[in-house]
């Protein structure tokens, strides 16, 4: 059965889920970065060199301890890891189901678990000897997580920023700009995060002998899905440790915002073998799925090719891609990772589309219940979440990726009450 | 033998240089693109690239993004592009119309769909910006045993053994990327240009011609002079930027916006192989 919205205790929605599946099916991507039918490098050939270099320097380096070793000296002693698993009481108690439990990526370093793809991917620039760092970004998130990297590093760092992204988003501009970088406001197409995508790929393409893309999700040409997946993949290792060890098994499900989806596949990841383990990925619904604005490509996209990979999209009939709408900048965008349309196809995950209002609803429920004000892209994530809770039993138990804060979004909020800050 | 084998190869017979204009379809009105490919080949174009619209271009500079802005604001799809071929054959027999552009809308049409329409509007070859050689198979596949040449791009940053896989699926011609960047940039480097081409000629027979940063006589020159001929894209989108989105166009406005392609045509014509 299919994840229903019916907050009647008596649905089971975790149970009917196709998790049989063998270990090995998730071992991909295969060698040119394809997850079944989807992913690969789809690029213009100026690009081509590019990232079949950084494919040989990530295939070496990735087997290499000592890399892995700094990765994890940063992740602990710069950004904080590991982020806490909190339960979630009051919260809990409001939708009196399953425990409500939430991996605390907020708490990182920057707010948000981009810093951990970030200071994966700057190791392998300060590596590859390029000096300077180009990057996309929606909410701001990665755009800030980038530009912190390249100050720690004394690297030079160029943002790419959707104009409409940079009017509602202004704390995260000026977060980038007093870290050094230059923000680049990108003023094509829709505005968003994929012309800013665009964008980033025309600069790279122009600098690509001095540049290294940080592409802040677990989209684009591979080898990207793949090393922003195994970068944020730590989110995933430690839930799984935290939930052995403070509930002695595994959660009944896991749920995670996706818009490109490097926090989602970042908690997923560890976790595809356990087959007692629902998924649940929360997309942007925006205004409603049947209201056409929204930003759900795999709840309600097709496959198609942009930005270097094949995976499902926000497209017309004539192959146009559609402008997206949500209240949340970092899940504004019309596609998403291979590696999730894979696992939409086999089934292993259940991907939903959550509304603005029901996203705005979560976001003031934590925050009023927990002390915890969410990022708009993670209050869809625990709108999802709550829903879920309530149609399972107290012994059960969902682990929310709580990918970021919220402190970027209070304008946005505020506005939407109708105040000026 | 192709249209743009003969057509190539004929021009070689006679020491010419090939001069290929690249305009999107539909800009700036649907009602404009086969009337402009008719008069770029009484401006001296011996092949037209004619651009399929894409709302995501990553390849191209700012000109041939609005250009492709301007084309979808009139609704220009896929199945119009191939309309239009078809109706520019129903006049011109002979000139190659080659269709480049990104592959989604191409994905979403279906590819045996995509190739039998294709050949049923006589288009004589396809470029597909953001399908590299790994990835090309299925859809030339189809394209193939229609008589459709598959072209490909190849750019400074190619290394010598993607040359060989791309030289190994390509017919028609190769088109040599002249500059690192995207469409509308400057030339910096003719030497390396010309040692690149001189050694793509030691891996292939197939014509080479430049495209990307070729904007007036003198760059077309210059890159004609170590290649087969030139590609001739930006300068032109800009010009025809210049005409009316709706409303009637005049032929001598047509005239005036490919005036840099004639320049290039007479000043190619005094080149000397
Ligand atoms: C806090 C937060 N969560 C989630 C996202 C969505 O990105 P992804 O799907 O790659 O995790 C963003 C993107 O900006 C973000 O800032």
């Amino acid at each position: 059965m299919r994840y229903t919205v019916s907050k009647s205790p008596s649905v089971d929605i975790v149970s009917g889920l196709d998790t049989s599946h063998s270990a090995d099916q998730f071992s991909g991507p295969d060698l040119h970065g394809h997850f079944g039918r989807y992913g690969g490098a789809f690029v213009g050939e100026t690009l081509v060199a590019a990232v079949e270099e950084l494919d040989r320097v990530y295939q070496k380096l990735s087997k290499d301890p000592a890399f892995w070793a700094e990765y994890d000296k940063d992740l602990k002693h710069y950004v904080g890891r590991p982020s806490p698993l909190y339960f979630a009481e009051r919260l809990t108690k409001r939708y009196g189901g399953a425990k409500i439990v939430l991996k605390r990526e907020d708490l990182n370093h920057t707010g948000a678990h981009k810093i951990n793809n970030t200071i994966g991917q700057a190791l392998l620039a300060k590596f590859m000897g390029k000096p300077r760092i180009i990057a996309e970004t929606g909410a701001g998130q990665h755009g800030v997580a980038s530009a912190t990297v390249a100050a720690r590093l004394g690297l030079e760092c160029h943002v790419y920023m959707g104009a409409d992204d940079i009017k509602r988003q202004s704390a995260n501009v000026y977060r980038m700009k007093l870290l050094g970088a230059n923000v680049i406001s990108v003023e094509s197409g829709s505005r968003t995060l994929k012309d800013a995508l665009n964008e980033a790929l025309r600069d790279w393409a122009t600098n690509v002998d001095n540049t290294y893309y940080i592409i802040g999700t677990a989209a684009g040409p591979h080898p990207y899905p793949m090393m922003v997946r195994d970068f944020q993949a730590i989110i995933g290792r430690e839930a799984r440790a935290q939930s052995l060890e403070e509930y002695g098994r595994l959660p009944d499900a896991l749920v995670a915002c996706v818009g490109g989806g490097s926090n989602a596949i970042g908690l997923f990841h560890p976790f595809l073998r356990d087959e007692g383990v629902a998924m649940y990925g929360a997309e942007a619904g925006g205004e409603g799925v049947e209201t056409g604005r929204h930003a759900a490509s795999l709840s309600a996209g097709r496959p198609g090719v942009l930005h270097g990979n094949r995976t499902y999209l926000m497209t017309d009939d004539a192959g146009q891609i559609i402008e997206t709408h949500s209240v949340s900048a970092g899940l504004d965008y019309p596609g998403v990772g291979p590696e999730h349309a894979w696992l939409k196809d086999i089934g292993r995950v259940n991907y939903v589309p959550v509304t603005d209002l029901d996203a705005l609803t979560a976001f003031r429920e934590l925050t009023r219940l927990e002390g915890i004000i969410p990022a708009l892209e993670s209050s869809h994530a625990v709108a999802c979440a709550c829903k879920l809770a309530a149609g399972m039993s107290p012994d059960q138990f969902v682990v929310v990726n709580l990918s970021g804060r919220g402190d970027k979004d209070i304008h946005t909020v505020a506005a939407i009450d109708g105040i000026t800050i | 033998m192709s249209r743009i084998s003969k057509t190539i190869a004929g021009l070689q017979a006679q020491n010419k240089k090939v001069l290929i204009p690249y305009l999107v379809a539909g800009d700036p009105q649907k009602g404009l693109t086969v009337e402009l490919m008719h008069t770029l080949v009484r401006a001296g174009a011996h092949i037209i690239e004619l651009g399929i619209p894409f709302s995501d271009p990553s390849s191209d500079g700012t000109v041939i993004q609005l250009g492709a802005e301007r084309a979808l604001r009139q609704g220009t799809t896929l199945t119009d592009v191939l309309a239009m071929v078809s109706e520019f054959r129903r006049s011109d027999k002979q000139t190659p119309v080659v269709l480049m552009g990104y592959l989604n809308p191409i994905e979403i049409m279906g590819y045996e769909k995509f190739a039998a329409a294709a050949a049923a509007a006589d288009v004589d070859g396809v470029l597909i910006v953001d399908l590299p050689a790994y990835e090309c198979e299925e859809l030339f596949s189809a394209v193939r045993p229609r008589g459709i040449d598959t072209i490909f791009l190849i750019a400074p940053t190619t290394t010598q053994e993607r040359t060989a896989a791309i030289c190994a699926n390509s017919t028609g011609y190769l088109y040599y990327i002249s500059l690192k960047g995207v469409t509308g940039a400057a030339i910096r480097d003719k030497s390396e240009i010309r040692d690149k081409i001189a050694h793509l000629r030691s891996e292939t027979s197939l014509p080479i011609v430049v495209g990307f940063g070729i904007k007036d006589a003198e760059s077309a020159c210059e890159m004609a002079a170590i290649s087969d001929g030139v590609i001739v894209g930006s300068a032109l989108v800009e010009k025809i930027g210049l005409l009316p989105v709706q409303g009637p166009c005049s032929s001598a406005q047509l005239d005036e916006v490919v005036a840099v392609i004639s320049s290039i045509s007479e000043a190619l014509q005094s080149l000397k192989n």
